[in-house]
């Protein structure tokens, strides 16, 4: 039970005056505070008050107070956005003036450009190639050393702006292979040598005669007769272990019988010249970049 | 023997009480001016000393590089990684507060806490402008005129001239102070120069002029904390209340010495103590155990010829000893007791570690960050390859050449960013800058069929010492992926 005292009867055990109050035998002391730390709890308040005129606050039915600043978080991360830009700005244009081919010897520049292109690859680039750049089946991985059109700067470059198999675009990558099944070029016996062939040029399977001739006269013209592949057509080098679609034998079959070839979008008019740059040092970077344009040995072979 | 409170004034908020503490001198107050000049000595020439490092590190004994994340203090130089030198020094000041307190109570509180060394210093511009303890309680209670806003302005002006100097000089800890004070004053300083030498100066001004004892009662937490620490053996600051009681004037307890107490209630300890506090009733949070008090009593009972020692350094134990006529514990032995030794050995047992820690350590690092995305790369010719981010540090103020190996993972070789894969190796050289961090991007390459395992990188630092710092780390397969 609260009961009510006289004010400031002087308590026998503390000899401190009370506030009048008492709960169940229980009376409350008072010990006041310091005026200075009232004092700064209206400061407080004042200042909170004021705070919510200058800046937004107050929800109103269908917005809230505008606050009389005219301070915005949208405001504030434009602002940013082009503090950030003046901060890139030289950046951007000395990449903008340079050919891909001269940024090795700016290792500044190219620190920038692979940070860049590494954020511009997290946006643009991760839904087919995987956050690390490894790929996965049918999309190739850019970490390693095989480049099915080539892994220098300028042809990394060449592949982001024109991309892969795209209509419409007059320098695209076109790679095509018959439908060998489908079409019904090849039976299936036929098409299962072949595959034994395929494979026996990276030491899979045992070689057979039969698919060796079949791989001569129907494949060798992309692939070469010894399989290596042609960046001329985007063919891949059979011999090796990386297998872009697989490289179990039913993998090799389901590839000559139908293949399926990649895509890969055009990023010209989607992303800025400089930001394409930037994506090709990235990739570069990775760890299987090549310094210059290989050599075609069998290109050469064949005039 | 409690006053009755102000009935008159009954409010939730008190109005602060100034003090007007009375000046005195004697042995405490000789050791606070002392400790005082020492410790705004040591404070301010600090940042002034030089110490050469060679061409590479700055000149300053010491310094809190912050822009380069260093901290050197004479022959020592910390990095963040060895922040737990910091840490531990942190652990042992505060450590060593439970030392001082149990041993020798609030010693902290009455001579070395900067609060109070401001106070007592802004106390006694008081005095110099305003005069003694009546003088400024008459001048406090006199209307505002000319007179008494020409001396607040004078006192303030000093005021806001000590919080200059001192809260100032704290900003030459982190920049080389010869340039600073030069930009400092010639207006070229960074901006956050000026931001911290105007909030600590506004701070002291405020805090050490004008909040003084609030902050101690009703700020500080360490008093509520050494309330708990301190028990009936540490030393306190202590009335003899069985000697002093009952008081009576002077004139009074001479014509009835059996009657009355040594204590003639002249109220000199209370005039003199920088709180304000009457410390005849008892250990109170107010006390900050400076002692001023007894210098104060010690006069008075040497002038009426008693005996000194009616308020005086002692513990509760003592003044129950003294009070049976028994010898008072000798404060040597109060200082030698399990509590006490057991804080010095948990103190200095950090101390030693830290030492070791710095005796032992070595100026060349290595930590290795795998690439876990992906864990590996299978090349064309089925070898594999792993990619790892060396970061090697030099702690010397020196360029040093180190050599980087691969200790285990047979017929693996590495090459980096910066060398091509036809030069891969098992080791490579690189040379580290003075007193920095090297991050090398490192690719190894194993032979096709190697399982998944740990193996280790070296790095061996040219020199007599052939400091090295090795990390183990993982290399991953395709064949443990898929097994």
């Amino acid at each position: 039970m609260a009961e009510h005292h006289p004010k400031g009867r002087l308590d026998e055990a503390t000899n401190t005056e009370t506030v009048g109050h008492e709960w169940d035998g229980i009376e409350e002391l008072n010990t006041p505070l310091p005026r200075w730390w009232l004092w700064t709890f209206y400061a407080c308040i004042v200042f909170a008050l004021g705070y919510s005129v200058v800046y937004p606050a107050w929800p109103m039915l269908s917005s809230a107070t505008q606050g009389t600043l005219g301070w915005t978080s949208r405001g504030e991360l434009d602002k940013d956005m082009k503090a950030a830009a003046a901060t890139r700005a030289k950046t951007v244009a000395a990449l903008a003036d340079m050919r891909i081919e001269e940024l090795p010897k700016h290792p500044e520049l190219m620190r920038a450009a692979v940070a860049g292109g590494a954020a511009a690859f997290r946006i643009n680039c991760v839904q087919c190639h995987g956050a690390g750049a490894a790929g996965s089946k049918g999309f190739p991985n850019l970490n390693d050393d095989d480049w099915l059109w080539g892994g220098d700067l300028k042809t990394i470059e060449t592949t982001l702006l024109h991309g892969i198999r795209q209509p419409g675009d007059d320098a695209t990558r076109m790679s095509i292979m018959p439908n060998f099944g489908s079409d019904g070029l090849l039976t299936a016996a036929q098409i299962d040598a072949v595959a034994g062939h395929v494979l026996s040029l990276s030491g899979k399977a045992r070689g057979n005669a039969e698919g060796a001739k079949l791989f001569a006269d129907n494949c060798a013209v992309c692939h070469g007769p010894a399989g290596k592949g042609s960046r001329q057509f985007g063919a891949p080098n059979l011999t090796d272990a990386i297998w872009l679609d697989g490289g179990t034998k039913d993998d090799v079959v389901a590839q000559i019988g139908k293949p399926h070839m990649g895509v890969m979008p055009a990023w010209t008019g989607r992303l800025d010249p400089v930001t394409i740059k930037m994506l090709a040092a990235y990739v570069h970077s990775l760890g299987g970049g090549e310094q210059t344009p290989a050599p075609e040995p069998e290109a050469a072979a064949t005039p | 023997m409690n006053k009755p409170p102000d009935m008159t004034q009954l409010s939730l908020y008190a109005k602060r009480e100034p003090v007007f503490n009375r000046r005195i001198d004697g042995k405490f107050r000789r050791i606070k001016w002392a400790i005082m000049a020492l410790c705004l000595a040591v404070y301010w020439v600090t940042p002034w000393l030089r110490w050469d490092r060679g061409p590479y590190a700055p000149t300053q004994a010491v310094l809190i590089d912050l822009a380069h994340r260093r901290f050197y203090m004479f022959g020592i130089e910390i990095w963040p990684h060895e922040f737990y030198f910091v840490a531990g020094l942190l652990i042992m000041a505060g450590i060593g507060l439970f030392l001082v307190t149990s041993a020798v109570g609030r010693a902290w509180c009455g001579y070395a806490c900067p609060q109070t060394v401001w106070t007592d210093l802004f106390q006694h511009v008081d005095r110099l402008i305003d005069g003694d303890r009546n003088a400024r309680m008459r001048l406090y209670k006199a209307p505002w005129g000319p007179a008494k806003i020409a001396r607040r302005l004078v006192k303030w002006a000093i005021y806001l001239a000590i919080s200059l100097a001192t809260g100032g000089a704290w900003i030459y800890y982190f920049a080389d102070a010869p340039t600073l004070w030069t930009e400092f004053w010639s207006g070229t300083a960074d901006p956050v120069a000026y931001a911290t030498v105007a909030t600590l100066t506004a701070t002291t001004f405020v805090l050490g002029g004008f909040m003084r004892e609030q902050v101690c009662i009703y700020m500080c937490p360490w008093p509520r904390i050494q309330t708990a620490m301190t028990d009936e053996k540490s030393l306190t600051v202590t009335y003899k209340d069985f000697r002093g009681e009952p008081r009576a004037s002077l004139k009074k307890s001479q014509k009835a010495p059996d009657v009355f107490g040594d204590c003639i209630d002249c109220n000199q300890c209370v005039a003199v103590c920088p709180t304000g506090i009457d410390i005849r009733q008892g250990p109170q949070v107010g006390c900050i155990t400076c002692a001023l008090c007894i210098d104060a009593c010690d006069r008075v009972m040497h002038d009426i010829g008693r005996p000194r020692g009616l308020i005086d350094y002692a513990t509760l134990d003592d003044a129950e000893r003294e009070k049976a006529g028994q010898p008072p514990t000798r404060h040597l032995k109060l200082i030698w007791r399990p509590r006490t030794l057991a804080y010095l050995a948990v103190w200095a047992g950090i101390g030693l570690a830290l030492l070791f820690a710095l005796g032992t350590r070595v100026h060349t690092g290595l930590t290795v960050a795998k690439d876990r995305n992906p864990p590996y790369i299978l090349l064309s010719d089925g070898s594999v390859r792993g990619a790892y981010t060396l970061r090697l540090r030099n702690m010397e103020g020196r360029p040093r050449r180190m050599e980087i190996a691969i200790v285990g993972l047979p017929g693996a070789v590495m090459w980096t960013d910066d060398s091509a894969r036809a030069d891969a190796a098992r080791t490579l050289t690189r040379t580290i800058p003075a007193d920095a961090t090297l991050p090398l991007r490192v690719y190894v390459v194993a032979p096709p069929t190697t399982a998944a395992q740990d193996f280790t990188f070296r790095v061996t630092a040219e020199g007599e010492a052939r400091e090295t710092a090795l990390s183990e780390v993982t290399f991953d397969t395709p064949q443990e992926a898929n097994p």
